[in-house]
């Protein structure tokens, strides 16, 4: 029967690989510092990844579920935040006299998507939405290395591949064959830090800011996560030890 | 029910008109269990504990959940960023179904390997069959609620199952749906089903606990207790022994809660549903990949169904199917060997399920649905007649074979006596 057990385990271990699916391209491995069970943010690179988010991706994207509040995450202050959420028009409303109307944003804001609604998207994009970013990390297999070798796979296609007119060549993304026009070249924005500003270093820094807003709680669950297995682990030992010494008097069969 | 003597006169006044501590007291802590047990023996406390984890955690979320195609999505998102501690108590919830089943799965595969649906145990297991169905009912509903990619189109997909009865299929999907497609009203009805279903679980599982306690465990020798020598009471040693086993269980659930909560997921689900989208692999999930093997593996759509429906039937029967008095597998030498092609088998139809229906797939899951058939209907029947089974020992607390074949015990004991 303990063989039962190894090959469940076995399974168990093997569905991740089944989930991720068919694929006819191979993804560029990135080092996170999120990953594994002692993983954490890099704020510094968030904060990066949420000016090439702002300058870049928000042209066409949104990122519905993010309030400006959440922002502290990465490390800025009330203040910042304040400020940053400022710089954003609003719609609220309707007013006493049942108009609607703009205003600076507040902390509690959700950031603006960049279209009012779901056909305005469609439209300005030659029918292609793009999607939400909020949960984008979460919701592709293998999200991080995916999104980095997405950001820096564009190429010329190959000799005898067509390319449909709207359409862009991709090695990374399945089919080769995508909408979205190459977003970043490098350089495209300018870090106050003087951080690498490569292709490479602005999808880097755009993984890392993706990563959070998928997973905002991340460092929390994984921290959380150690102290708890930390305690199970005490446990399994006292309670293998008290049913040792409850089970002494127990002539073994 | 003889009512007993307690210390605390409160406790004896209530006892005596209302006899619930004797009861406890009868089943919960003199309750007598075979001394044999082995930890596969853990996994039917740690089902009753899944129970409770997932009816206590879905509570939780279904204070926060919104049943509206246009808020489910988003409601969900809400739980995981707003609410306090809202990640947590969904990932125990999301990833609590996949333990369940694996859980559940051991306890089935217990049940088969040692015998525990036999004379006089059918009712027992024909009630646990019953729990598994409404399981899988309840999970595949409860998939459904955060309204994502798989959950739209893997309700769409087994549903339309249902299209596959003759004459009023159609009908009966509109009327499953309340409506032309699945759209809000399917997903308000399914959220009331999905926190229905749980305590018509609770009730069977109680039931399964009566007919458990009618003859009490079944033990890795399959054979009949013949005494206290052979039992323990229930308290304290298998209270003890459960506490160990959940304290392990626990351990591997929190290490995938805290650091692998979407890995038995699907990404996909993660995208808002869109029936105007369908996604390039609809996969179940993995709990339900070998039925949908078999589902798959005939051609044709009402016999897919059947056999898919049949795969558990067949389980429902099967105290009938193998009548071979012998219960455990140790002492069955031909019923263990296909014990473990079945447990391969089902293995393979779970991989198979998860594969696309092309090119040898589908031939390793037609055979592989062949063979789940021919174990239960034709190889356990026969085996039940043909095969010879070695001695079975005198009783737990003796377990000295009859005959020649068992001198493994005294070849063991012999070089300690030595020693000491």
């Amino acid at each position: 029967m303990r063989r039962f057990l190894v090959s469940l385990i076995g399974i168990f271990m093997s569905l991740p690989v089944l989930a991720a699916g068919g694929g006819d391209t191979v993804l560029k491995q990135g080092d996170w510092s999120f990953s594994g069970p002692f993983g954490h943010f890099d704020k510094a690179s968030m904060q990066r990844g949420f000016q090439v988010y702002r300058e870049v991706c928000s042209g066409c994207h949104s990122l519905k579920y993010m309030a400006f509040r959440n922002l502290a995450d990465l490390g800025y202050s009330e203040a910042e935040i304040k400020a940053i959420a400022a710089e954003y028009d609003i719609q609220d409303g309707p007013n006493d006299e049942g108009e609607m109307f703009t205003r600076p944003g507040i902390p509690a804001d959700r950031i603006p998507s960049p279209y009012p609604n779901d056909n305005a998207a469609r439209a300005a994009n030659n029918g292609a939405y793009p999607p939400d970013l909020s949960l984008i990390y979460k919701a592709r297999p293998n999200g991080a290395d995916y999104l980095y070798s997405l950001l820096t796979s564009y190429d010329e296609a190959p000799s005898g591949t067509q390319v449909p007119e709207g359409m862009y060549y991709n090695a990374a993304y399945s089919g080769h064959m995508i909408a979205m026009p190459q977003p970043l070249y490098g350089d495209d924005v300018t870090y106050a830090d003087g951080s690498d500003s490569s292709i490479d270093g602005h999808a880097k820094d755009l993984v890392n800011f993706l990563a959070w807003t998928a997973e905002p709680f991340l460092e929390t669950r994984k921290r959380t996560g150690v102290a708890v297995i930390t305690f199970l682990i005490l446990l399994v030992g006292v309670s293998y030890g008290a049913m040792k010494f409850i089970w002494s008097d127990v002539k073994k069969a | 029910m003889e009512s007993k003597e307690f210390k605390n006169p409160v406790v004896s006044w209530i006892d005596h008109r209302l006899p619930i501590f004797s009861f406890l007291d009868h089943e919960a802590n003199e309750y007598p269990t075979p001394k044999n047990l082995n930890y596969f023996w853990n996994f039917g406390s740690l089902a009753g504990i899944a129970l409770v984890i997932m009816i206590v955690t879905g509570i939780a979320l279904a204070m926060s959940y919104t049943a509206h195609t246009d808020y489910a999505f988003d409601s969900v998102e809400r739980i995981m960023r707003d609410v306090n501690h809202g990640w947590l108590i969904r990932y125990i919830h999301m990833n609590g179904a996949s333990f369940f089943f694996i859980v559940v799965f051991i306890h089935i595969f217990r049940g088969l390997y040692y015998g525990s649906y036999k004379a006089p145990r059918e009712l027992l297991w024909m009630l646990g069959v019953l729990i598994l169905l409404l399981m899988m009912a309840t999970a595949f509903m409860g998939y459904v609620l955060p309204w994502g990619q798989m959950s739209f189109w893997g309700a769409t997909v087994i549903t339309n199952l249902f299209s596959a009865i003759p004459l009023v299929g159609e009908n009966i999907v509109t009327w499953l749906w309340g409506g032309f497609s699945v759209d809000n009203p399917t997903l308000n009805r399914f959220f009331a089903l999905h926190y229905l279903l749980p305590f018509v679980i609770v009730g069977v599982v109680v039931l399964h606990l009566v007919a458990l306690h009618r003859f009490g465990s079944n033990n890795p020798l399959g054979i009949d207790t013949r005494g206290p020598q052979d039992t323990l009471p229930f308290h304290p040693y298998y209270t003890i022994k459960d506490f160990f086993g959940l304290s392990v269980f626990l351990t591997f659930f929190a290490a995938a809660v805290f650091f692998v909560p979407n890995m038995m997921g699907h990404p996909d689900n993660y995208i808002p549903a869109n029936a105007l989208q369908t996604p390039a692999h609809i996969v179940p999930e993995w709990y339900f990949l070998p039925f949908y093997a078999i589902l798959r593996a005939v051609p044709d759509k009402l016999g897919g169904v059947l056999a898919m429906f049949g795969a558990i039937a067949v389980l429902f029967v099967l105290p009938w199917l193998d009548r071979s008095p012998i219960r455990s597998a140790r002492f069955r030498p031909m019923f263990k060997i296909f014990f473990w092609l079945l447990f391969i088998d089902c293995l393979v139809l779970g991989y198979i399920g998860a594969m696309p229906a092309e090119g040898v797939y589908v031939l390793i899951g037609r055979l592989a649905t062949i063979w789940y058939f021919v174990h239960f209907l034709i190889i356990l029947p026969v085996l039940s007649v043909v095969e010879t089974p070695r001695p079975l020992p005198q009783s737990i607390s003796k377990p000295i074979f009859n005959a020649a074949g068992g001198g493994l015990a005294g070849a063991m004991s012999a070089p300690k006596e030595k020693v000491e």
